[in-house]
This record gives structure tokens, C-alpha cells and sequence, in this order.
């Protein structure tokens, strides 16, 4: 028994993805459930199934469900980090699949940006690394760094190439925070923040709401919106504290994409659009080379001469992602609407021509937690 | 005892204990009796077997740097007068690693692989922090 292609993403919202107007981090999370359900010609009624993750909120599905009003039959708050969004894509799936649940609606929103940049968590903090004031997670991001730099050789220009191709994607989008394009020079000579990190290797700090709706294959063809499949998702983690990471340049993301792929019964090469949870050009850089596009240490060289930007040979991130477009503390629902509007070919001046099938890889805490989704505008053959 | 502040922590149990031995100056780790696996942080079982038969051992203190980084801001307000500071993931000898500090070097002198050798910051009465120093340097 499998999940493979039993579910599809039918209704896609995202709002205030830079700074919003008034709306709290549930009433972000509200009005995309809300706008998603119209998406898919469905409403609140309609919901049986919750799944959502927070940095704000305890019991995060009690406080959504009661702010819209409904009353879930089944919930899912597996918290993974950023990742938590793209595990519940499947947990979903699996949920509709044994009758748990029809309408399941994933959700997430934050104030991050309005909260003046203060990381905002809920997260204990670990009396082993706690007195020594790492900065999470710069602080573990600029280690991760200059391990891969002392075991191969990569640059802070190679990984500077990550953020220039991310502003090139964002300026292809019609709300672009930043509409101006950046250089390698730029990024390095930003300030550095945790060595060798600068400034511009971090990921963006804004405000955000996002949701989506799943319901089984089989209803989503009768409903307004063209489906996308969920053909297969994987997942894996290995450590919580940073300290404890077994290898800091590489990650279970090798094991959660293999899965996924497995499932979906596609190849790597197949994939017509990338979405990797980019918190900082390194994390973004060990990703590529776990999820297999170049081998262990060879990122640097893969990234150079505007292999990722637009017009290179990988459509990854095409709306610029966490490095230039949106990141209100967890990105992967981001992530996953924005493979579903290339999927559903909506992406404008960005969109990947004739893309049929999309890689979604969630990353949470420090290289910590992965989940990787394989979407497709085609129902399973 | 220094009088340097540091971010509060609420250690438990075996964390407790860690820090407890910290006092005394030593920094604890445990072996396995029924698989030999070096384990660190402290655990109530073996990751390895899952047997609840764990020893405390004593390490020598010294190992190498796994990696740094030196932060230009304070990852605490307690911290604030001390940027930019140093920070390192240490292997010990005995095959495990810790995250630590480097304090008062000058950052662009350190790097990967150098050997280090822990120093213990009493901080007050009852805090005692672990930190660690270039072999052959003065802390």
C-alpha cells in the first residue's frame, strides 16, 4: 500500500509574504486557508482536517481551528521546523487515504518581519550549548560553512552565487522585496554576521501566511482547480542539538529525497522544477549536493556561472525563495506553492515551460529534519 | 571565579550531573558496558543498545577543532560586550564532540583541525562552564 498519486493539492494561497497590514500570525494562517479553499471552490464546512506548525503557538490546530470556527476530525502538528509543512503534505495524504479526513487544509503564518527580526521561537534551549550564545541559526550555518570550506575548497563567492541567482529569480516575480539585482561582490563584502557568513548569505526576514488544500485524486478531478498530485513524499532527520549533528557537511536529505523519489517512481533528471529550503546559501549548497544534482564537495564549482539563476541549466527556486522572496521564519509552504503555481503554469515571467513534475525539499532547524515531496500536474500512469 | 555572565540554563537529571562534574573540573562523558559506545550529552540509555548500564568517564579535556565560527552579534544580551566572539565544535580525544568557546583569540587565526584543550570558567558559586584554549596558549 502507497499514498503514491491518492492525493492532489487542489487550492494554493499565500498572503503578506513581506510585511502584513494588521494581521496577527493565526489571522495570516486564516485568511490563506480561507483564500486556498476558494482556490479549490470549497469553504470552511467543507475542512475535516488540520495540519500546521508554529512558532507562536503551543496547540497550534486548536488555536487555527478555533479562529476559523471549524471543528477537525483529525490534526497533525508534527514539528520539524521548517520542514514541518512538506511532512504534512503526506501525513495528509495518508490521513485522507484511510478515511481519517476528506478536506485536509495545511497551514502556516507568521509576523516574523513586524516582529522587528527577532527570531521568534518557543524552542527549549539545550543546557549544553546554551552558555556560549550561538546564534541560531547563523551561528551553526557559519560552522556548517567552514567545515565544507576546510574539507573542499568552496568559497564564499561560490556560495555567494546562490544569492545573486535567487535575487535574478525574485526580480521575475511580480512583488519582489528587493527589486534590484545583486552581485557576487555585493554579497561578500556585506558584513559578516557569523564567520565566514555575510549578511547577504542569510535568508530574508518577512511576515507570511500560507495554505493548501489536499483531498483525495479522485475528487480533486471534479473540483474547480487543475490537481496537483502528490506522487511521493520522504522524510529523515538525525539530531536535534547542533553540536550533535554526525557530519556537518552532509544530511539525511540524501534518505528523505531517495524516498520520496522512490514512491513517486521518477528520477531525479525528470524533474522539471527544484524548491529547496534555502535558510542560507551554505544550507542550500549541502542540500544540492545531498539531493544528488552534483556530488559531496563539489557544490562550489556546481553553482558557479549562473547554473541555478534564470536561463541556467536547473529551475531551482524560481521565485527567488527564502534568499530574496519570502521567509517568515519557516519556508517549506512557500516552497510548496510556489512548485504549484509553476505546476499549474500561473508563474508569469518565471514560469518553467511545459513543467510537469517538481521537487520539493523542506529542511528544518539546523540541517536537522528533511521532508521531500514530488508534485505533478499529471495523475500517476 | 571569573564573574562572567552567560545565558542561564535549567540543567536536569543527567544534565545536572554534567554540570555538577563540571564543578569539579571535569568534563564527563559515559561509555556503554554492554556495546562499548562513547556517549555524549549524558543519556538514561545507550543510543547504540538501548542498555541502561552507562558508566561516567573522565576525559582528558584535549581534542581538536571539528569547526568555529566568530559572531559579530552577541547571541544573548548577556553577551553583548563580549562580540565579536568565537565559538567551536571540539572532538575530544575520546571520540566524542562538544560545542564550546575560544575565548579572547583573535579570530582569524583559528581554523579547523587545530588541537585545543579544555579550560573550566567558574563562573559563580555554583556555575562552572566549560571552555577551551589553543594546546599551548594561555586562556
Amino acid at each position: 500500500m502507497s499514498i503514491r498519486g491518492t492525493a492532489a493539492i487542489v487550492g494554493a494561497a499565500q498572503v503578506d509574504t513581506f510585511r502584513t497590514e494588521g494581521r496577527s500570525p493565526v489571522g495570516l494562517m486564516a485568511v490563506s486557508v480561507t483564500r486556498a479553499l476558494a482556490d479549490a471552490g470549497l469553504t470552511l464546512a467543507d475542512v475535516d482536517g488540520v495540519f500546521t506548525s508554529s512558532s507562536y503557538y503551543a496547540f497550534p490546530s486548536l488555536t487555527l481551528s478555533e479562529y476559523l470556527g471549524i471543528h477537525p476530525r483529525f490534526v497533525d502538528t508534527t514539528a520539524i521546523g521548517g520542514a514541518s509543512f512538506v511532512a504534512h503534505l503526506g501525513h495528509a495524504a495518508a490521513a485522507i487515504q484511510a478515511g481519517l479526513c476528506e478536506v485536509a487544509v495545511v497551514a502556516y503564518g507568521s509576523t516574523q518581519r513586524s516582529d522587528a527580526g527577532k527570531l521568534v521561537s518557543m524552542a527549549e534551549s539545550s543546557p549544553y550549548e546554551a552558555p556560549y550564545g550561538l546564534i541560531h541559526p547563523i551561528g551553526a550555518f557559519g560552522m556548517v560553512a567552514n567545515r565544507h570550506m576546510a574539507q573542499y575548497g568552496t568559497t564564499s563567492e561560490q556560495l555567494a552565487e546562490l544569492a545573486v541567482a535567487a535575487r535574478a529569480w525574485s526580480l521575475l516575480t511580480d512583488d519582489a522585496p528587493y527589486p534590484a539585482p545583486l552581485t557576487i561582490d555585493e554579497v561578500v563584502s556585506s558584513p559578516v554576521i557569523a564567520s565566514p557568513l555575510h549578511k547577504l548569505d542569510c535568508c530574508l526576514v518577512t511576515d507570511g501566511g500560507g495554505a493548501v488544500v489536499l483531498v483525495s485524486a479522485e475528487r480533486a478531478r471534479d473540483l474547480r482547480s487543475d490537481p496537483v498530485y502528490l506522487l511521493g513524499t520522504g522524510e529523515a532527520q538525525n539530531h536535534r542539538n547542533f553540536s550533535q549533528m554526525p557530519d556537518l557537511t552532509s544530511t539525511e536529505a540524501s534518505r528523505s529525497s531517495a524516498r520520496a523519489l522512490e514512491m513517486a517512481g521518477v528520477t531525479l533528471g525528470e524533474i522539471d522544477t527544484v524548491h529547496v529550503y534555502d535558510a542560507f546559501t551554505i544550507s542550500l549548497l549541502v542540500l544540492l549536493e545531498d539531493l544528488g544534482f552534483c556530488a559531496k564537495g563539489e557544490g562550489g564549482a556546481f553553482v558557479e556561472g549562473g547554473r541555478v539563476a534564470p536561463g541556467g541549466e536547473l529551475a531551482l527556486n524560481t521565485n527567488g525563495a527564502g534568499l530574496s522572496h519570502v521567509h517568515p521564519g519557516m519556508l517549506g509552504m512557500f516552497l510548496i506553492i510556489e512548485a504549484v503555481q509553476q505546476l499549474r503554469g500561473a508563474a508569469g515571467r518565471r514560469q518553467v515551460p511545459d513543467a510537469r513534475l517538481s521537487l520539493v525539499h523542506g529542511m528544518g532547524l539546523t540541517l536537522a529534519a528533511h521532508a521531500t515531496a514530488v508534485l505533478s500536474n499529471q495523475p500517476p500512469a | 571565579m571569573t564573574g562572567t555572565a552567560v545565558p542561564p540554563i535549567t540543567p536536569r537529571g543527567e544534565e545536572a550531573r554534567y554540570y555538577e562534574r563540571l564543578r569539579a573540573h571535569e568534563v564527563t562523558y559515559q561509555g556503554c558496558a554492554d556495546c562499548d559506545s562513547v556517549i555524549f550529552p549524558l543519556r538514561t540509555v545507550c543510543p547504540g543498545c538501548g542498555s541502561e548500564s552507562l558508566e561516567d568517564r573522565v576525559s582528558s579535556g584535549r581534542g581538536s577543532i571539528h569547526s568555529f565560527t566568530t559572531q559579530h552579534r552577541a547571541g544573548h544580551p548577556l553577551l553583548a560586550d563580549r562580540v565579536p566572539y568565537t565559538l567551536v565544535l571540539v572532538d575530544l580525544d575520546e571520540g566524542f564532540r562538544v560545542m564550546a568557546d575560544l575565548p579572547g583569540v583573535d579570530p582569524e587565526s583559528v581554523a579547523v583541525g587545530q588541537s585545543v584543550e579544555a579550560w573550566f570558567d567558574d563562573i559563580d558559586e555554583r556555575l562552572t562552564v566549560l571552555r577551551f584554549r589553543r594546546a599551548g596558549e594561555d586562556s
